[in-house]
């Protein structure tokens, strides 16, 4: 006969958060949150001091005033959720590198890589640029832009719907092709029973009456890049003369603002040297403007560039975000949105409990164009010699993409394995990472403290609206099932 | 789950997965690894695939049938990973002589191929 199994605990990769007087885990190994009673509290905390064999936790949870039967079933409860685990449990399987032939959801399309402003910190043409476009087309063609959309189709395998987002460059520079593209796209799906959806970015200078009319009846989403109010935005959204944009976009924006309806328009901050007053910034475009999301990012940068943001931005930055954090939680309890996407956007990922084998869908259900038709894993490695995944004519090339996946797992990063932010962060942007250590599997070590600070707020955002309102978090799930 | 209160999607499909498992172990076996065991009568077993029969103490001195009959139920299903005599080409009639087991074990003999 055999021995019987004894079990010998510890706690599992938990990390543990508090809102309005209830205890919550956030469980890493799955990315599920779970409200605790006492008992779990109880069980968690011996387990921080020392393993404890099964019997001895029995034993110390009857002495505590369980009852032997209540005692096991707690133990064996937390045993299946994994919030313990036993030496004897079996280590549930890292996320698998996703099969090579992964349909594709979207592509983005480099429509140009000409720009008629000269951001002094773009990624594409700054001091930090990756891309090597000497040589190559300047616009792309109606024939690769058909190639795209048939590759997309071809790729998608049985996806009922997918998404083509016009980039650039500066998008609207060649807008001509992405009215003949939306045209296309929407015959070949329908054709094929599928439906297909756009999105668009753009600096907002080159948009007109009938650009607008356009992309509101063909229901084109609209995302805007604007850094805030006249002075933030002149200080580098510029002309190549050095002259501000925000008198052009303005008068346009709300002219766009008042006649698309048909879809959420965003602006998409980007935070720089000085240009740090996210409240401010938040108040200008959502309630000014009229904007329906702003969302901000640090801009990228090597990390040597006059115009990063540096610790004390960040510092800046951080405490704004939470400002407007408790402004979106309010608006949530009386149930309204509030408009703050990088908030939005992780109670989203939050809400479905999220697990990812990588940062984002680049390289995997999303890939870049660029105007010559390569292939790229995200419209930042557009024109990239160093990040060429195929092109529209021979195909994705699934070495390359194989090589990219590979390296950009979260499981292939060490210092992640570690971290209890794992789940939603993945190791952050490849194209982050290659500017920052010329390595898109590297994690972007500059951004982790940040990362989990915001996580953690926005679990406790999630905690609170939990107990407070949850009838909102349902229907926020729901909306974010349909978008 | 008892303690612990489903928040996202995530974890509502882990408390359905728990919930599953722990109704497939109300019917479990858990005999002789529960840390206090049942009281079971001497000469009786609580296990009764061939190979895994044990007494109360653990041993197979007090079971009331005897370990050689495991050889006669390999011998039809095939459980046991022991040799036992081929039935399908060389040896038919090994059993023959053995209808019931637990009354006729001993004809089963041992054969020489």
């Amino acid at each position: 006969m055999s021995a019987p199994l004894t079990h010998t605990y510890r706690s599992g990769e938990v990390h543990r958060f508090d809102a309005q007087g209830q205890d919550f885990i956030y469980l890493v190994s799955a990315g599920a949150i779970f409200a605790l009673d006492g008992a779990v509290g109880d069980v968690l905390a011996m387990l921080d001091s020392a393993e404890m064999a099964h019997a001895d936790l029995v034993t110390a949870l009857t002495g505590s005033g369980y009852s032997a039967a209540d005692a096991e079933d707690l133990v064996r409860e937390l045993r299946l959720a994994r919030v313990i685990v036993s030496d004897q449990t079996v280590a549930a399987p890292a996320p698998a590198k996703p099969e090579g032939d992964y349909p594709l959801q979207a592509l983005v399309l480099n429509v140009t890589n000409q720009c008629n402003l000269a951001c002094t910190y773009c990624y594409e043409f700054g001091a930090d640029k990756i891309a090597t476009p000497n040589g190559k087309p300047k616009y792309m063609t109606i024939d690769t832009a058909k190639a795209s959309v048939d590759l997309l189709l071809a790729q998608s395998g049985g996806r009922p719907a997918v998404h083509i987002t016009f980039f650039g460059g500066e998008t609207l520079m060649n807008f001509p092709l992405l009215r003949q593209v939306v045209a296309y796209a929407t015959d070949q799906a329908t054709a094929q029973g599928r439906t297909i959806t756009f999105s668009l970015t753009t600096n907002a200078t080159l948009l007109t009456d009938e650009i607008i009319e356009f992309l509101a009846t063909q229901q084109i989403g609209v995302t805007v890049s604007i850094d805030g109010p006249k002075e933030m935005q002149d200080k580098r959204r510029v002309y190549k003369s050095g002259k501000g944009s925000y008198d052009v976009i303005e008068p346009k924006l709300r002219k766009l603002i008042a006649r698309h309806r048909t879809r959420a328009i965003t602006a998409r901050v980007t935070l720089s040297k000085g240009v740090t007053d996210v409240v401010s910034i938040f108040r200008h475009l959502r309630e000014d403007i009229g904007f329906h999301e702003v969302g901000f990012a640090p801009v990228t940068e090597s990390g040597e560039q006059a115009y990063a943001l540096g610790e004390e931005g960040m510092v800046t930055v951080l405490e704004q975000f939470h400002q407007l954090a408790d402004e979106w939680l309010d608006y949530a309890l009386k149930g309204r949105m509030h408009g703050f996407s990088n908030v939005s956007e992780t109670i989203g990922e939050l809400v479905q409990g999220t697990n990812k084998s990588h940062p984002c869908g680049a390289g995997l259900g999303l890939l870049g164009v660029g105007p010559s038709g390569d292939l790229s894993p995200c419209h930042r490695f557009t024109d990239a010699d160093s990040h060429v995944m195929g092109h529209v004519s021979s195909g994705i090339d699934r070495k390359a993409q194989g090589e990219f996946l590979t390296k950009g797992h979260v499981g292939a990063k060490y210092e992640c394995q570690s971290c209890w932010a794992r789940p939603l962060c993945a190791g952050g942007c490849h194209h982050e990472a290659f500017v920052r250590y010329g390595d898109t599997g590297h994690a972007n070590l500059h951004y982790c403290d940040w990362i989990r600070e915001w996580t953690d707020t926005c679990l406790k955002i999630q905690g609170t609206l939990a107990v407070q309102n949850p009838e909102f978090l349902e229907k926020f799930a729901e909306r974010k099932g349909l978008s | 789950m008892k303690h612990l209160r489903p928040i996202n999607q995530k974890a509502k499909a882990i408390d359905e997965s728990v919930d599953t498992q722990i109704a497939a172990m109300q019917d479990d076996v858990v005999a002789l690894q529960q840390q206090v065991r049942p009281h079971v009568p001497m000469g009786c077993t609580l296990s009764f695939s061939p190979g895994w029969e044990v007494d109360a103490s653990g041993g197979t001195a007090g079971l009331c049938q005897p370990v050689e009959r495991d050889i006669y139920d390999c011998y039809v299903t095939c459980f046991w990973p022991v040799q036992v005599p081929d039935h399908v080409n060389y040896s038919p009639d090994w059993a023959s002589n053995c209808s019931a087991a637990a009354k006729d074990w001993r004809s089963l003999d041992i054969i020489f191929p």
